[in-house]
């Protein structure tokens, strides 16, 4: 059986004047965990959207579990992949658990409404995040965290085998950072799913990860499992910045000088 | 859940009845409030009845058929704002924002100042609404990417263009026909055409958008956001586009630039706790129509014989309704 979700041919990615990288290639199987790492503004979050199918690639391919990702319609794409943006929307109002239930919108028919199974799953992760309780709030009475954790229920509600999430840890205090990354590596390992996220946190990366993308910027890049590819030598290039390993608590972390 | 919650989950649970129960309370109020008075039996009767006295003229002849072209107006005008705020996903954007009804007041002034009859006016006024869709629609497509701030910005910028013509037309009009234009910019149900158009319009309109209530729902949420989670965005939009852009056009067409109706109802709903947009769109068509049929009753009636333009009732009507409802929730969340 082949479990590659997602993988990258030759891939050319341009924004405006940035390349932002070039002859990339990947493959996400089923259980891995990929951290993709950069400065800002070299193009992480094309990238991303990229790989998600919501820009064209100026060339190369993106496949989903064997099928070119232009060539399935958007809802086929959404009952495999799921992810997880920078920041949404709040200037219409809703509740909690409605916007939670929009994650179900990929597996219901056009005059369906959630059924109780729907609204289930929308409860089991909105408890996952530590919001059971505000279902019924306004979504825009949440602070900068509790927006974040929602949005991230509505991906779990959506349930996909594939996450890609920008910057998942943003606006997150350091517990809740362990807790969601566990809870999302977790899912990887238990239901047979795979992530890649964007991440400004190496040692997140390091504990979390277990394969790399580093965009280095002017489309030069690097793919590979964590073993090979995370070094201060690699890092130092990465950040444009002196990056050094300190050795504690029984694990390697990583420091900017 | 608080107990604040549970009240507020209940009251939303009985806005929706009422809102459909209101409609038919309208429309009986305008039958039988009138300069003519007549009481409810004549009224009755006129319906149900006798179809030859002054009361059936004035009842099936006149009554009726305004009181369905102002139900028809208003609920075109709140379902095609509450489509346009979710296309150009701004909350203060009205049906009238992208220019249409400025192209619309073009030709019905164009054709009142060349003293053309009502079937003229009605068919010019149309296709000025169409020919500001199609400009502001190939404006804005351009060769970039259809955004909506782009959208927005190119109607925008369209309807003053169209502004600053009705204020030239106006500049070079004879007093007798200002009075007239005046009207028909303030919006006015007095030479509406038999509403039966308009109501097969309304009841098409909703029936083409129901099915998409839900993509709605996600849409409130972002462009991408609704991407990802399946939702054909480039299509959806231009169907918004179209469909909002024809329903406002008819509602033009039938009662010139009623203000208001299109820009409160869909907040007001909003408000109310009426989220999902499976709910707010048929509660928009009816609340709209509503109001709309309240205000003519109101306008036709409250100086009578003098008639007043019905938007100057929906602004007097909905102002005030609207910031206490804010005022409360303010209070409340």
């Amino acid at each position: 059986m082949n479990d590659t979700l997602l993988s990258a041919r030759q891939l050319r990615v341009e924004i405006g004047d940035i390349r932002v990288c070039d002859n990339l290639n990947l493959d996400l199987r089923a259980g891995q965990n990929w951290g993709l790492l950069g400065v800002n503004g070299v193009g992480k979050t094309t990238l991303l959207h990229t790989l998600a199918g919501l820009r064209l690639p100026a060339s190369g391919q993106v496949m989903l579990i064997d099928r070119p990702i232009v060539n399935l319609s958007r809802r086929d794409v959404a009952r495999q992949l799921g992810v997880l943006f920078q920041g949404e929307a709040d200037d219409f109002p809703g509740t909690v658990l409605e916007t939670a239930l929009m994650g179900r919108h990929p597996f219901l028919g056009r005059w369906q409404w959630e059924g109780e199974k729907d609204r289930a799953l929308a409860r089991a992760a909105l408890r996952d995040v530590g919001l059971d309780g505000l279902e019924q709030r306004q979504v825009s009475t949440l602070s900068g965290g509790e927006a974040r954790r929602l949005a991230l229920a509505a991906l779990l509600t959506q349930n996909p085998r594939l996450l890609l999430l920008d910057e998942p840890t943003n606006h997150l205090d350091p517990h809740h950072q362990i807790h969601l990354l566990g809870l999302l590596g977790q899912r990887v390992t238990h239901a047979d799913c795979g992530l890649l996220m964007i991440l400004h946190d190496i040692n997140l990366a390091s504990r979390f990860c277990d394969h790399l993308v580093l965009l280095f910027g002017d489309g030069e890049n690097l793919c590979g499992p964590v073993s090979e590819v995370l070094n201060t030598e690699n890092l130092t290039r990465l950040y444009g910045h002196p990056v050094i390993a300190v050795e504690g608590a029984g694990r390697v972390v990583y420091l900017p000088e | 859940m608080l107990p604040a919650q549970r009240k507020y989950k209940m009251m939303s649970r009985f806005i929706l009845p009422l809102i459909f129960l209101l409609a038919p309370l309208s429309l009986l109020l305008a039958l039988l409030i009138g300069s003519v008075s007549l009481d409810n039996s004549a009224v009755w009767d006129a319906l149900w009845g006798d179809k030859t006295g002054l009361a059936a003229v004035v009842v099936l002849d006149l009554r009726l058929p305004r009181a369905l072209a102002a139900f028809a107006t208003g609920g075109l005008l709140a379902l095609a704002g509450t489509l346009m705020q979710v296309l150009l996903r701004n909350p203060l954007a009205d049906p009238y924002i992208l220019g249409v009804s400025g192209g619309a007041a073009v030709g019905a002034l164009l054709s009142m100042l060349l003293g053309l009859g009502s079937g003229w006016l009605m068919g010019n006024a149309f296709a000025g609404a169409l020919l500001s869709v199609l400009l502001v629609f190939g404006l804005a497509h351009g060769r970039g990417v259809w955004t909506a701030t782009r959208l927005l910005l190119t109607g925008v910028v369209v309807a003053a263009g169209w502004g600053a013509v009705i204020s030239f037309v106006l500049a070079i009009s004879p007093e007798r026909n200002l009075h007239s234009m005046l009207f028909w910019l303030m919006g006015d149900l007095g030479h509406a055409p038999p509403p039966l158009t308009g109501l097969l319009v309304l009841v098409l309109g909703l029936l083409a958008c129901l099915p998409l209530a839900r993509d709605l729902n996600v849409l409130t949420r972002g462009e991408l956001a609704a991407s990802a989670l399946g939702v054909p965005v480039p299509r959806l939009r231009l169907m918004l586009y179209v469909i909002a852009s024809l329903l406002t056009a008819t509602a033009v067409t039938i009662a010139g630039s009623v203000g208001f109706v299109g820009l409160v109802i869909p907040h007001l709903l909003r408000l109310l706790g009426i989220t999902d947009h499976r709910r707010l769109l048929p509660a928009a068509v009816f609340s709209g129509g509503s109001l709309l049929v309240l205000a003519d009753t109101v306008a036709r009636s409250a100086l009578a014989p003098q008639q007043l333009p019905v938007g100057v009732i929906t602004a007097f009507l909905g102002v005030p309704l609207f910031l206490y409802l804010l005022h409360r929730r303010g209070a409340r969340v």
